[in-house]
């Protein structure tokens, strides 16, 4: 069973964000940049799934030699090798074609993506790499269970839960539950230095979006403070003052 | 050419947020002049298809395939592809639920279209094409500009007014051409609760985290919940600690909302749970800790303990309710 994980580097979840002063570049200065949570658990669960069925985990992502560290951490929780298609990963887009050329000379049984990553938060990659390898995607799912080259999928829907099978070869996006997120241990991250770590150049793709600034949120006014003993007047006065409810 | 809005509907009827999307879809339309289209995937009674005219939509694309096809995303995609080519649509609009984002990005591919997802408010179109957006879970915007012929958007939910707009629609019966690939994965099961109130959608969250001390103190967030009509949410530690399910949790590593209001019950306010809730129009923090900094990210504090509080709320919530009918 050969199974790849598509991983992205993003900021701390506890990082500040900040961006230049014309506020067209994010300024990653100060930054430190994490496995996102979510492909954590995607590859948590690729992990064991690997174990039980006696497969090989392939990481692979998007980006320039910064985000080696974050693979190497990747390869300590457990993965057997990585590759790296050398270019920035500037939308969801060019990173579902760089990984979807990769994917159509090199097949895998089932692809795991974490359902978002923490920076852009599109959720459209792992869908879009599905499209062009014409294949299905579980983009929420919050359990995998293999049986013999298929697999059952539970995942979210508005309002429920649905309940899907498919056979290889699929790509899942992880949800919290898939999986417990795994600590690298000493010997995980000793033998993550020489597991094989392979940069391929990227193949050229039309862009069709481009990001051109970003912006804050406004801070809220001051916060209006309610005595314990007025507190049941919240309802109306939130109706007078804000008119939503 | 057109303008061309996928509505989704549960077991045949269209919820709310399928006439905001229609609304925000004949914003658009009307903005550049084009026709608006509307693509239904489903069984849906002509009367209720209607509805979307309300909106708005001048002609409705009814494709009548059974319940099980209609939740499959990938014959969805096809179908809204499709749909889109007859329409010569050059902007193909859905919302940005858990069905929309398995299905915007495949439209995407297909019709080799730009695609911006979670936009937020309606695109500046100026002679270029841009639109607004989340990023970095809630801690900041970015602004993306489109520059294909054909452009995919799906919208957060409660972005966007409903603004009734009645015009006269055609509804025409439309069948697509989907292939066996389309089916590789099966539905075995579906479940839904109709009385819940699913949390991405929801107007209004009354969340709660460890100051609720365990699990069996939420039946007077619940009730509070059910009271305002409200959905319920938790802080990360809390579906950590398997108080509350997963799908409950908000914030930056679970469900980023933004509801009308969102009531914070003992939670302090770490940055990652702020980055999911910071686009709710109204914030209550309720917590015993005068420091929690969630207070500093309110619009409504109350200091003090949860189970003095919570009671009172609920009698409040239930004569405002009363109040209001």
């Amino acid at each position: 069973m050969k199974i790849l994980v598509c991983i992205s580097s993003v900021p701390d979840t506890t990082a500040k964000i900040n961006f230049s002063a014309d506020n067209k570049e994010f300024i990653t200065a100060g930054v430190t940049f994490i496995l996102n949570p979510y492909d954590e658990i995607a590859l948590s669960k690729a992990v064991d799934l690997a174990l039980e069925n006696n497969g090989t985990v392939t990481v692979i992502t998007v980006g320039d030699s910064t985000t080696e560290p974050v693979i190497r951490k990747a390869l300590a929780i457990g993965a057997n090798d990585a590759v790296r298609v050398n270019a920035q990963p500037h939308d969801s887009f060019f990173v579902a074609k760089q990984i979807a050329d990769y994917v159509s000379k090199n097949p895998f049984d089932i692809i795991l993506c974490g359902r978002e990553s923490s920076d852009y938060n599109g959720s459209s990659m792992p869908v879009m790499l599905a499209e062009m390898l014409n294949i299905p995607c579980m983009l929420f799912a919050k359990s995998l269970t293999i049986s013999g080259s298929s697999a059952t999928l539970d995942c979210e829907i508005e309002g429920g839960k649905e309940v899907i099978s498919t056979p290889f070869p699929f790509v899942a996006g992880a949800s919290e539950g898939m999986a417990e997120w795994k600590i690298p241990n000493m010997r995980g991250i000793m033998s993550a230095r020489t597991k094989p770590l392979i940069v391929v150049e990227p193949v050229s793709v039309t862009q069709h979006v481009k990001l051109v600034s970003y912006d804050k949120p406004l801070p809220r006014s001051s916060v209006k403070m309610i005595s314990v003993d007025e507190a049941g007047k919240l309802f109306e006065l939130i109706r007078e003052e804000k008119k939503i409810i | 050419m057109s303008v061309l809005v996928y509505i989704e509907n549960t077991e045949g009827k269209f919820k709310k947020s399928a006439f905001e999307i229609i609304s925000f879809a004949a914003s658009i339309a009307s903005k550049i002049n084009l026709p608006l289209v509307a693509v239904s995937i489903g069984k849906v009674s002509p009367d209720e298809l209607q509805k979307a005219s309300q909106y708005g939509v001048t002609k409705i694309l009814n494709c009548d395939v059974d319940l099980n096809t209609s939740l499959n995303p990938q014959s969805n995609a096809t179908i809204i592809a499709q749909a889109a080519k007859k329409e010569n649509s050059k902007i193909i609009v859905m919302t940005a639920g858990f069905s929309g984002k398995n299905i915007a990005p495949r439209v995407a591919v297909k019709l080799d279209a730009g695609l911006a997802e979670n936009v937020i408010e309606l695109p500046v179109m100026d002679g270029s094409f841009k639109v607004k957006k989340g990023a970095f879970s809630g801690k900041a915007f970015c602004y993306i500009e489109m520059t294909s012929d054909i452009k995919v958007i799906s919208m957060l939910t409660n972005s966007y007014k409903v603004i009734p707009s009645p015009v006269q629609a055609q509804i025409e019966s439309f069948t697509a051409t989907r292939n066996e690939k389309d089916f590789t994965s099966k539905i075995i099961e579906s479940k839904r609760s109709t009385n819940k109130i699913s949390l991405p959608d929801a107007e209004l969250v009354v969340s709660a985290g460890r100051g609720m001390k365990g699990p069996e103190n939420w039946g007077m967030i619940e009730e509070l919940a059910n009271v305002l009509g409200a959905a319920t949410a938790c802080s990360k530690p809390v579906s950590d600690s398997g108080w509350r399910p997963h799908s409950e949790h908000v914030g930056q590593t679970g469900i980023a909302i933004s509801p009308n209001l969102y009531i914070a019950i003992g939670i302090s306010g770490a940055i990652q749970h702020l980055a999911g809730v910071s686009s709710s129009k109204v914030i209550v923090v309720i917590n015993k800790d005068p420091e929690a900094p969630f207070f500093k990210a309110a619009d409504y504090g109350i200091i003090g303990d949860a189970f003095e509080i919570v009671p009172e709320l609920v009698k409040a919530a239930k004569a405002f309710k009363a109040s209001q009918n």
